[in-house]
């Protein structure tokens, strides 16, 4: 049995986790404020493009000569995966998630022949992927100086996506990231970006609109742009996710070491009187055989 | 009758404005300024590098955008832009900043013709606000 002195020690040391614990779900709570209400007040421009794009795409004559962003490659073989996840750990199973997701995915593309190409955001990913998907990850990109999603890091990103399709280097774009429901509800998503994915077509209204320039151009610029909103918006999503799950993580062990500190000051206790009952039985057997 | 329709101008971060009571708002469309009024017929068209005006009872508001999507629809005007500032608390030091970072592109020598005709823009607007 653990001498008195351990268990004293283990308690403190318990104690001690149970305070960072602590600390960390109250800084994650906060930080979840902010980061829910950016996630909600950046879904307006995103929300206004897609609009935009469906009405643009509806109103498009010539389907045929439609932009490549919005129409795909009409081709299938090289699958580009962007997977974002957290650049910090200690965050329950927010990074995992995403990372089940996306493997079932991939296994699913690579039995199909496919090509399959990877991108990660964020260091925790790339950590998990490099294992068994190493040779699959073209590049790995990090925003670990940056303190909140921001729609100039997203351009970054969109920029290097949008190079790579002009480039030809792959047919269909999916991102995955974490959907805030909320605080202990979090969806992975895949979402296909390229060619875009016309889901939710029914607001689209027939209304005509007056375009200027043409169509075509119109839609060669925001194509792009889009790219990066949506990646923006999948930031987001992820950062009050990320955020959300480190709370609800945090919360969890704050309680179990709640539990474990209990436990082991009841254990402490009774093998303190164990050890007074025990010098008791000695004096008094002592006695008795003078 | 009201002469007035609704604007709302919003950046991936947050919406930037919504104003209700506008009666004309001038945007720098691609193919030169256009003046919105009400029933305006729908429209879709992007921006180049300029300085909205927005027309209201409380007086007018100008606002220097780089980029943006304007949509016009029963109505409903909204503006989608990545960067714009309030000119009225628009630093200076800001301004200089931008006019910077535009002729250092302008300067590169890979830049495409689109690419530097929208540069091209932004530095003369720059300069004008100065």
């Amino acid at each position: 049995m653990a001498s008195l002195d351990d268990l004293k020690k283990r308690i403190a040391s318990v104690k001690s986790t149970q305070k960072i614990t602590k600390a960390m779900k109250m800084v994650a709570a906060a930080k979840l404020r902010k980061a829910q209400e950016s996630a909600e007040k950046g879904r307006p421009y995103s929300e206004k493009m897609n609009n935009v794009i469906l009405n643009l795409s509806s109103g498009i004559s010539d389907k045929e000569n439609a932009p490549k962003l919005l129409a795909g490659t009409r081709q299938d073989k090289v699958h580009l995966c962007v997977v974002m996840t957290s650049d910090r750990g200690l965050c329950g199973g927010f990074n995992s998630n995403i990372i089940k997701k996306a493997k079932s995915y991939f296994s699913k593309i690579l039995d199909e022949n496919k090509e399959l190409k990877i991108i990660t955001v964020g260091s925790k990913g790339n950590d998990q992927l490099k294992r068994t998907y190493g040779d699959k990850i073209i590049e790995n990109i990090s925003f670990k100086e940056s303190k909140n999603a921001n729609y100039f890091d997203a351009d970054k990103v969109g920029k290097i996506i949008i190079e790579k399709f002009e480039a030809g280097e792959f047919d269909v774009c999916t991102i995955f990231y974490n959907k805030f429901k909320n605080v202990i509800t979090q969806i992975p998503q895949a979402q296909q970006i390229i060619p875009l994915n016309d889901e939710g077509n029914e607001n689209s209204s027939d209304e005509s609109y007056e375009f200027e320039p043409d169509e075509d151009e119109i839609l060669s610029n925001l194509l792009p742009k889009n790219i990066s909103t949506q990646i923006f918006k999948a930031m987001l999503e992820n950062s009050a996710s990320e955020q959300g799950s480190r709370m609800s993580a945090m919360d969890n062990a704050t309680r179990n070491a709640g539990e474990m500190v209990d436990k082991l000051t009841i254990e402490y206790n009774r093998s303190r009187q164990a050890a007074i009952t025990k010098e008791l039985i000695e004096i008094i057997s002592g006695a008795e055989s003078l | 009758m009201s002469e007035e329709f609704k604007i709302e101008i919003v950046n991936p971060e947050k919406s930037f404005l919504v104003k209700e009571d506008v009666s004309e708002v001038v945007v720098p469309a691609f193919e030169g300024e256009m003046g919105i009024l009400k029933d305006h017929i729908s429209i879709i068209s992007f921006l180049k590098p300029g300085i909205i005006k927005v027309s209201s009872k409380s007086g007018d508001e100008n606002y220097y955008v780089e980029d943006g999507i304007v949509e016009f629809k029963n109505n409903n005007l909204s503006i989608l832009t990545s960067s714009i500032y309030n000119l009225s608390d628009m630093d200076k030091s800001v301004q200089q900043d931008l006019l910077k970072k535009a002729e250092e592109e302008a300067g590169k020598s890979d830049i495409n013709d689109q690419a530097k005709y929208l540069v091209d823009q932004k530095i003369e607007v720059l300069k004008t606000l100065n």
